[in-house]
């Protein structure tokens, strides 16, 4: 058998549902921010198989700005759950769902 | 070889985000993402993106989960968190959702995956160079004014998460540098 394009896009379209699962069953903030990692991690899964299908390499040049966001995103972010536990330290996401700290 | 390779690392990538996302200690789920991220850098390879792989390794295994893992430590959050779910409907709606996600990406995914232009941006494995020649030569010409885009918006993430970590209770006028007029002069 052969592994086509259309078996890694259905891994990454699972590696999804999960990360988007996990993001809502989920209440430590910290494991949310994984998920949208895992999220992440299949769009790159996706488009480098569409890279390799078309035979462009455009789709892998687009993963290094995926990453490049995914690092940014991680960095704020992180910085703002670190903000939100030195006030509140057991904040979970359920806690935090007004703008005013 | 390939099937037996591509089943093996499917089988490691879903385990570990399974592990994520049920593990009930934040460390263990950094751990599982870490084995997930690692087996997407398989499916890379076996997808001829080399330099991509490489990057997944270094960038999001290693750095990102080490970020991860700093705040977990930082935060001492690193302790079983309770599954019990204060919205009763959440959890059937969210498991709801997500085979209606599923279903629907397979649908999309399972026919016209793959139209369009062939190599508009080169292609893969052009022999004069391999894929570290091949990519670069791209970014650094056809994207390189997204390129530049990307180098703003990581200052403004460092700018931004040392700006928000900050501690609150330390207002910059706390801590005067000698060519600051002190609050209490200023009126």
């Amino acid at each position: 058998m052969t592994i086509t394009p259309a078996y890694y896009l259905t891994v990454a379209a699972l590696l999804f549902t999960i990360g988007a699962v996990g993001l809502l069953i989920r209440r430590n903030t910290l494991v949310m921010f994984m998920c949208v990692e895992l999220m992440l991690n299949a769009v790159n899964l996706t488009f480098v198989a569409f890279a390799k299908a078309l035979n462009d390499v455009g789709g892998q040049v687009i993963v290094f700005f995926t990453l490049v966001v995914a690092a940014s995103e991680v960095a704020v972010g992180l910085a703002i759950i670190v903000a939100i536990f030195r006030r509140r330290p057991d904040a979970t996401a359920d806690d935090v769902d007004l703008l005013k700290g | 070889v390939t099937p037996v390779l591509f089943f093996a690392f499917s089988a490691i990538v879903l385990g570990g985000a399974f592990g994520v996302i049920l593990a009930r200690n934040p460390v263990h789920s950094a751990l599982f993402l870490v084995v997930s991220l690692i087996a997407v850098a398989g499916f890379f390879l076996m997808l001829d993106a080399d330099l991509v792989a490489v990057v997944q390794i270094i960038v999001y295994a290693s750095a990102i989960v080490v970020l991860f893992l700093f705040v977990i430590m930082l935060l001492g959050v690193d302790r079983r968190e309770s599954f019990e779910e204060p919205h009763r409907l959440q959890r059937p709606m969210a498991f709801g959702l997500g085979v209606l996600l599923v279903v629907e990406v397979l649908v999309l995914a399972g026919r016209h995956w793959v139209t369009g232009e062939h190599s508009t941006r080169g292609a893969l494995n052009d022999p004069a160079g391999g894929n570290v020649h091949n990519l670069a030569a791209r970014l650094f010409t056809d994207f390189i004014w997204p390129f530049e885009i990307t180098a703003v918006l990581l200052v403004i993430a460092v700018v931004g998460s040392v700006v928000l970590a900050r501690r609150s209770n330390q207002s910059p006028d706390a801590t005067p540098t000698p060519n600051d007029v002190p609050s209490a002069e200023r009126g």
